[in-house]
């Protein structure tokens, strides 16, 4: 198990693994951000946590298809379920190392991306607190998704068809966390939810998305 | 035809979407029902034909 | 005799025949008598005008919208459990007929809308919940259509659609806690005196009846063309099959 992590790590960090892509990704949408609505300080500082909940979001999405797809084309997979781990196991330490190399980036570019945002000063711990609660949950969904999407051609545009909607309770509480931080409010019920529901899908997900690899490769 | 007042539009149109919507699902099914039964009674009756 | 009979497709064939022709009457009788006597016999609503009259477009569409999704959750669960392929085609075929009740519960609600709140759209709890339940939906059917072969697409969409239920479920209780809204609470329930007046009561649940019959009726029929569908390609696999081994014999 260890192994496979770091096996998944060192492929991502690699070659062409999508680590530094996803981060790009943040920057660059939080760069264009106030391009599309204008750069009045004010206004920026009102929509600035939802904006990086939601480029944190999707920089998640970006690098999904590749959890799975790469293993599956060149049949590690199928090694994979042979060996006495059980698919369950696979597919959440696969989940795991997604985390640390696109989720756990992201949680520590956000505070920088902040500044560029103009975000209140009273946002930037419980924004870093509230994606590092919510992403382990966004990479977990984005495996189920990935499971399900794995025998497709071109099944990219599929995976956040499927995916997104089940990003929908994260990104909520997360971005209302961040928000109610932001404007000085108290931030901690958002926050026990969101991390409720990472919690819930971590122990939950894993044989959902176990269940789905094994459909797909028998 | 009831005087349907000032939200004459918007009644009106609510019911046009709303039918078109309803009779626009039927007609496909029915549609693609048909297309089916046909195409399964030909593999049908070749599959016979060559026993 | 049990009910797990009808499984058997041809079975089931021969009595959603024998129900089919009762079902579409139905429905059409209920829509027909609901709708007119709503559109054209109904006093208007002394604050709503004559808006009120989209009510029986737009409850009936909401019912259904998220009964259908149940209904796929049920023979989701099933298929699941019993590995029946009619209960997984059944669900395949509710799914595009809960999208187009969705899709008119929206428009009559945004319809609704605009002259009553002022507004086409706003992200109030409700109208957000059957938004994201129409992206279940799209993923839903996307997912079928996205899927070679049968047996697998039934396992992966059967496996969304429950996980798909309880992040419905999480999503409609985040969206209430985002933010509270406009929309009136439930219109129907159990002690209807406090909700909706007779006149527009009686017409309303005639309407509902005409929405349940159509459903059903649309749903078996729509099973019937894919088990047909699975019929003819399981019949051309087996010519394929069998013209590949008189080659071989040649």
């Amino acid at each position: 198990m260890r192994a496979l992590f770091f096996r998944d790590l060192a492929l991502a960090l690699r070659a062409g693994g999508g680590f530094g892509l996803g981060l790009a990704f943040f920057l660059i949408v939080v760069v264009l951000v106030p391009f599309s609505v204008g750069p009045q300080s004010a206004l920026l500082t009102e929509i600035a946590p939802g904006v990086l909940w939601l480029g944190a979001l999707l920089a998640c999405l970006l690098s999904l298809d590749r959890l799975l797809a790469v293993d599956w084309e060149d049949g590690a997979l199928d090694l994979l379920a042979t060996s006495p781990l059980p698919l369950e196991g696979i597919v959440a330490v696969k989940a795991a190392a997604h985390w640390v190399t696109t989720g756990l980036p992201l949680v520590l570019a956000a505070p920088v991306l902040g500044v560029l945002l103009n975000l209140a000063p009273s946002g930037y711990g419980v924004l870093v607190l509230s994606l590092a609660l919510g992403t382990p949950a966004l990479s977990m969904i984005g495996a189920f998704g990935a499971a399900l999407t794995v025998g497709i051609k071109r099944g990219g545009l599929l995976l956040s068809l499927l995916v997104l909607p089940l990003y929908v309770p994260t990104l909520i509480f997360g971005a209302e966390a961040a928000r109610r931080a932001a404007q000085g409010l108290d931030p901690a019920t958002p926050l026990f939810l969101l991390a409720g529901i990472t919690l819930a899908v971590l122990a939950a997900m894993p044989f959902a998305a176990g269940a789905v690899l094994r459909v797909n490769l028998r | 035809m009831p005087d349907l007042g000032k939200y004459a539009d918007a009644v009106l149109s609510a019911y046009a979407v709303s039918i078109l919507l309803l009779v626009g699902i039927v007609v496909l099914t029915l549609w693609r029902g048909r297309q089916a039964r046909a195409e399964m009674d030909a593999v049908e009756r070749r599959s016979g034909r060559n026993g | 005799m049990s009910l797990w009979e009808y499984a058997n497709p041809v079975k089931f064939l021969r009595l959603s025949e024998r129900v089919q022709p009762w079902l579409w009457a139905g429905a059409a009788i209920c829509l027909g008598v609901g709708l007119v006597w709503g559109f054209f016999f109904t006093p208007d609503d002394f604050r709503q005008g004559s808006t009120v009259k989209i009510i029986y477009l737009h409850v009936p569409s909401a019912l259904m919208a998220i009964n259908a999704w149940f209904m796929m959750l049920v023979a989701s669960l099933i298929w699941i459990v019993r590995r029946h392929h009619v209960s997984a085609l059944a669900a395949k075929a509710a799914a595009p007929v809960g999208i187009v009740m969705t899709l008119i519960a929206l428009f009559t609600g945004a319809i609704w809308g605009q002259p009553m709140w002022g507004t086409w759209w706003a992200w109030d709890p409700r109208l957000t919940s059957f938004l994201i339940l129409f992206l279940f939906y799209l993923g839903y059917v996307a997912l079928w259509e996205a899927i070679e072969d049968p047996d697998t697409a039934a396992d992966l969409t059967a496996i969304l659609c429950l996980v798909g239920t309880v992040f419905a479920v999480l999503s409609r209780y985040a969206v209430l806690f985002w933010n509270q809204g406009l929309h009136q609470g439930a219109s129907l329930s159990l002690d209807k005196e406090e909700n909706v007046a007779d006149v527009f009561y009686f017409p309303l649940l005639v309407c509902i009846g005409g929405f349940v019959l159509l459903f059903l009726a649309l749903v078996l029929y729509r099973t019937g063309t894919e088990i047909r569908l699975r019929r003819t390609r399981a019949l051309m696999a087996r010519e394929t099959r069998s013209a590949t081994l008189r080659a071989e014999e040649a």
